[in-house]
């Protein structure tokens, strides 16, 4: 967003002992934010014994294949399933929620209506709930209509998503000139028409942001299927592993399928993550703007 | 033609269009949810003496409320909260700013990368984090715990239960640094050249630049930053429950969040558990609301 501004910048380019300093620090930030994940890299290719036994940097032998295997024949397969149930969850939820999010949010700032400003007032009060307060009464709900325990009492409450509303309502006043809906006016074009047909385009990168904040939100959500779900056919990724966890004290082994069931969950959203980056620094921009 | 004649409506019945499906998900994933929720808090359900047979439910006003409140394990997840706070608070403000400002005065390579970097963990599910650091906290597998030996132990919440809330700051200071340092940065960056320029040529180092002119420019930046700080502690769940499936010594009701959950799910009380859960989210609005309004009167925010 601010391309302009930082090609225009001068660098000092002195060399002095605050500027090394300087850059110890970062490479101490690097380090620490590396590290787990370094670790976890190794750990994976280990054995449960190897893990107690050998150093960081010693392998007895490259296990990474025969823990994969593992992985991925524990409980019949199961894994997989949480895997592909969290892949739906997150794909449709942030696919549909993304949608609803641009048009709402187009519709804020592009369209004139009574009642505008303190609609979307009532929109930014759902940024503020904290979305635990949220997940006991959802529960509730869904206990009361019957649907609790289903693929749908994760999925519905994923795709409502006032944040994307924000973030789309500023990206439509920055992607979208008031001229472009004007002339589209003049050449009597109906408003849906300029929509899907100009405005959406123009919305494009908004609309990639946004998918990838509601994705990783809801692949990250942990409470709200714990409260939902107890057939372990339905479970993410998340609450799969966390079901693992707990059997570490009693069977170590799970300590390696933890691990590497772990490592196969992040090792994809890691890679999309550095590839989407300017899409997250449009959001982070743009979302804390005031 | 014909067709794009039909398609010509006015502003408000396209605004109508574009929203309403939004609206239904918000009614249904937000707000009938909050009313049910309230309406809950005020009810309770009675079993008959011997705890058998359909429980009767009776409306109790504020009976949820004020049994929450008057309970002393609940206020004390509160004293957890505000210890966490008092640690996390300071370190995910301080540590992105004076990272951002290391960043942008560090060499090209740095700039690109490091920010890059130190994001990743965001990718990084919170309870994937938890899981690792877990392990990282676990004496007999960790690499640096091992490496320390007796001191390890120490620093191990598993075997030293006064490092558990800085150990929680850790995990969430891991996730979300990079994340602030991103907004941090984007900040500096879009601060007025001209300004710095001015105070390079009057002959102030790095140092005053920093404290004198950069730092005061991004102080709505700060308050942006607090906020959702305190939003997220708020509602901490997940990384201290997973601590606790490694070891079930750390308190089921360590947390406000944990505390709403036991209630609901282990007592079966409802109404307590929603109780607890509003007033969490009423806490967050209060604070919202004043950081704000705060932010405003000094023309921060």
């Amino acid at each position: 967003m601010s391309a302009a501004t930082r090609t225009a910048r001068s660098r000092p380019t002195r060399v002095g002992p605050s500027r090394v300093l300087a850059h110890a620090v970062l490479i101490a930030a690097a380090v620490y934010t590396l590290f787990p994940l370094v670790w976890l890299f190794t750990a994976v290719t280990k054995t449960t014994g190897d893990l107690y036994t050998t150093g960081m940097f010693e392998w007895n032998g490259f296990r990474l294949f025969d823990n994969l295997g593992a992985l991925f024949s524990e409980s019949n397969g199961i894994y997989l399933h949480w895997y592909l149930n969290s892949v739906l969850y997150a794909g449709f939820g942030a696919l549909i929620g993304a949608f609803l999010s641009v048009c709402a949010g187009y519709a804020f700032e592009k369209y004139s209506f009574a009642g505008k400003e303190r609609l979307f007032g009532v929109v930014l009060l759902g940024v503020l709930i904290p979305t635990s307060a949220l997940a006991l009464p959802l529960y509730l709900l869904a206990s009361a209509t019957g649907v609790v325990n289903t693929f749908w009492a994760v999925l519905i409450p994923s795709i409502c998503n006032p944040f994307g509303v924000y973030l789309a309502r500023i990206f439509a006043r920055g992607y979208i000139p008031d001229e472009v809906l004007e002339a589209a006016r003049v050449d009597g074009a109906g408003e849906l028409t300029t929509f899907f047909g100009i405005s959406w385009r123009l919305m494009l990168p908004g609309f990639a942001t946004i998918f990838l904040f509601q994705f990783i939100g809801i692949w990250n959500n942990f409470f709200l299927p714990l409260v939902m779900l107890s057939n372990q056919d339905l479970f993410p990724v998340s609450l799969g592993l966390y079901n693992w966890n707990s059997q570490v004290a009693l069977e170590p082994q799970f300590y390696t399928l933890v691990m590497v069931g772990a490592f196969v969950a992040i090792v994809p959203l890691i890679i999309v993550f550095i590839l989407t980056q300017r899409f997250w620094r449009a959001g982070l921009t743009a979302g804390s703007l005031k | 033609m014909r067709r794009k004649n039909r398609l010509r409506l006015g502003e408000g019945r396209a605004a109508a269009i574009l929203i309403v499906p939004f609206g239904i998900l918000f009614v249904v994933g937000i707000l009938l949810p909050l009313g049910y929720g309230l309406t809950m808090s005020f009810f309770t359900e009675k079993r008959s003496g011997l705890g058998v047979g359909t429980p009767e439910t009776i409306f109790v006003w504020f009976a949820n409320y004020a049994k929450v409140l008057s309970d002393p394990v609940f206020l004390q997840s509160f004293g957890t909260l505000l210890l966490y706070c008092a640690i996390y608070i300071p370190i995910i403000i301080l540590v992105p700013l004076a990272l951002a400002l290391f960043v942008d005065g560090a060499y090209k390579w740095a700039r690109k990368t490091i920010p890059l970097l130190v994001f990743i963990p965001h990718a990084v599910p919170g309870l994937v984090a938890a899981i690792i650091w877990a392990y990282l906290y676990t004496p007999a597998i960790s690499p640096v715990l091992k490496a320390l030996g007796d001191a390890g132990d120490i620093l191990s919440p598993f075997t030293n239960s006064s490092v558990l809330v800085p150990s929680l700051v850790n995990i969430a200071a891991w996730e979300w640094i990079g994340y602030n340092l991103i907004i941090y940065f984007t900040a500096l960056q879009a601060l007025d050249q001209s300004t710095l320029e001015a105070a390079r040529v009057d002959g102030a180092g790095q140092v005053r630049i920093a404290w004198s002119v950069k730092i005061p420019q991004v102080t709505s930046t700060t308050f942006v930053v607090a906020l959702f700080a305190v939003i997220g502690a708020l509602q901490l769940f997940t990384e201290p429950t997973l601590l606790r499936s490694n070891d079930p010594t750390i308190s089921s009701t360590l947390t406000p969040a944990m505390y709403a959950y036991l209630v609901t799910f282990t007592r079966n009380d409802y109404g307590a558990g929603v109780a607890a859960s509003i007033l969490i989210a009423v806490l967050a609005a209060v604070i919202s609301y004043s950081l704000n309004a705060f932010g405003r009167k000094k023309g921060f925010a």
